[in-house]
């Protein structure tokens, strides 16, 4: 088998002296959609935020197609081919749907005109600034930035937090479109059920720790750790 | 029931968007009002405009039959109205207990708070029993910041509870809850609504038809349907607008 296209060994993060994650082993392969589970406070974000060079790591190593990162700035490591919709959707207030996804636009096949095909809703929004659409416009135009950035692998943070029933659907139709096109996906999500059936594999943290990691299935089926390590 | 809150033709206008249209909704104590849409149909705008803190373009509001249009949003709240925000908005260096007090002394007059500071058990026993009633009887002296996301937000309805209120406008208060949280919080929310008017705007959908009486559906700005949960379930231009067909 190739190298992941992530891995973190042994990482360990915090906040000055408090100390969130312990020893964590992941791994993200070619094209895999990887749940990131975990109630909250758990640690989730902060090992998203240590995987994308957010946050230092205190110990262990972060690798990028078995190349060590772990010093790397998040600059670098975007340029490698990650990107993140994060938990804020971060769109920028005063540019235009449309500046917002050309400033991040990279060459390949995601392109201005894909991205608003994907989302018809951009393209009659696109002469608006970021803080004129509803939240889930503004989810659409984080997801769709960051696909412009043609990554290999796309991070998701709490993509359909505060959005209706029918804007959460068509964002987990998004996911699943991107999931297709051959990006490795990680996804972190209150909606448990939606998790578990998009994802290859899972991984669960409890404080700070890997608890589970494995198929969604077998953890869909054991009602202790379901109940346990994610309050279902 | 006598409505509490009366809002009659309210309407806002953002330069060429109407952000809020010839909205109308009344609301008892002893009720819970579910407010729901797509984002971006005006809930948090209708929100701001009852708590007085956006002057309605038209149409006006009474509490307890008083016409209360205009007059500001500390002059709403010491009407009776309290809210809780869609971002938490407390003082996180402060304990529970102080930030549950804070909002006891924001409802008297400046002559008043002189007398509260001098008669401090008062405001403080009725903080504490604002905490006891969501659940924090036992945290009042942790600093707000360490507390979890979903005490956070108990706390946030404690602060609205301290203020005395006879209404309270709830602003998406399960954002961010885990599935235990959410249950927890629908709970509260069910007890709360006997002794309250609680008007609720929230995408949690399980937690929206277990807890309320009633539910306005928006759309643009404007009512597409309220009724009962039952009736707003079976609406078809409901699912189209906003359920689906997954809920």
């Amino acid at each position: 088998m190739t190298a992941p296209i992530l891995e973190a060994q042994g990482l360990a993060a915090g906040y000055g002296a408090s100390q969130v994650l312990r020893s964590i082993d992941f791994t993200v392969h070619s094209g895999e959609t990887i749940g990131l589970m975990g109630r909250n406070g758990m640690g989730k974000t902060t090992l998203i935020r240590t995987l994308l060079g957010l946050l230092p790591a205190q110990s262990g190593r972060v690798l990028l197609d078995g190349e060590d990162v772990t010093v790397l700035p998040a600059f670098r490591r975007a340029q490698r081919g990650v990107a993140t919709v994060p938990e804020n959707r971060g769109v920028f207030a005063s540019l235009s749907v449309l500046e917002n996804l050309r400033l991040a636009a990279r060459d390949g096949a995601w392109t201005e005109a894909r991205v608003l095909e994907l989302f018809p809703r951009l393209r009659q929004r696109s002469r608006h600034r970021g803080n004129q659409l509803s939240g889930g416009e503004q989810q659409m135009l984080a997801i769709g930035r960051a696909l412009m950035t043609n990554p290999r692998l796309l991070i998701l943070d709490e993509a359909t937090e505060g959005l209706a029933p029918l804007m959460r659907d068509e964002i987990w139709h998004t996911i699943r479109v991107v999931r297709d096109s051959g990006i490795a996906v990680i996804v972190v999500d209150k909606t448990v059920s939606a998790v578990l059936s998009l994802a290859d594999r899972v991984t669960v943290l409890v404080k700070g720790g890997v608890v589970y990691s494995g198929s969604p299935q077998v953890l869909r089926d054991d009602v202790e750790l379901m109940h346990r390590c994610l309050g279902v | 029931m006598t409505a509490i809150l009366q809002a009659i033709g309210l309407s806002r206008r953002f330069g060429g968007l109407l952000a809020v249209a010839d909205v109308s909704l009344a609301l008892a104590v002893g009720e819970l009002h579910a407010v729901i849409g797509p984002n971006g149909a005006g809930k948090s705008t209708l929100v701001n405009l009852l708590a007085g803190e956006l002057l309605p373009t038209a149409g006006s509001i009474r509490i307890d039959g008083d016409d209360v249009t205009g007059r500001g949003n500390w002059r709403v709240a010491r009407c009776g109205v309290g809210r809780s925000f869609q971002r938490t908005n407390l003082m996180p260096q402060m304990t529970v207990l102080e930030n549950a007090r804070l909002a006891v002394q924001a409802r008297v007059s400046a002559r008043g708070l002189l007398r509260t500071l001098r008669r401090d058990d008062a405001s403080v026993s009725i903080a504490r029993i604002a905490l006891s009633r969501v659940g924090l009887a036992e945290s009042a002296d942790r600093i707000a910041g360490t507390l979890s996301h979903g005490q956070l937000r108990q706390l946030e309805i404690g602060v609205a509870l301290a203020g005395q209120p006879k209404v309270l406008l709830l602003d998406e208060p399960l954002a961010g809850m885990g599935p235990e949280e959410s249950e927890t919080f629908a709970t509260l929310l069910r007890e709360l609504s006997r002794d309250y008017a609680v008007l609720l705007v929230e995408h949690d959908m399980d937690v929206v038809f277990a807890v309320a009486h009633r539910m306005t559906v928006m759309l643009d700005g404007r009512v597409l349907e309220c009724g009962t949960p039952e009736a707003i379930r079976a609406s078809a231009a409901v699912r189209d607008a906003y359920l689906g067909h997954s809920v």
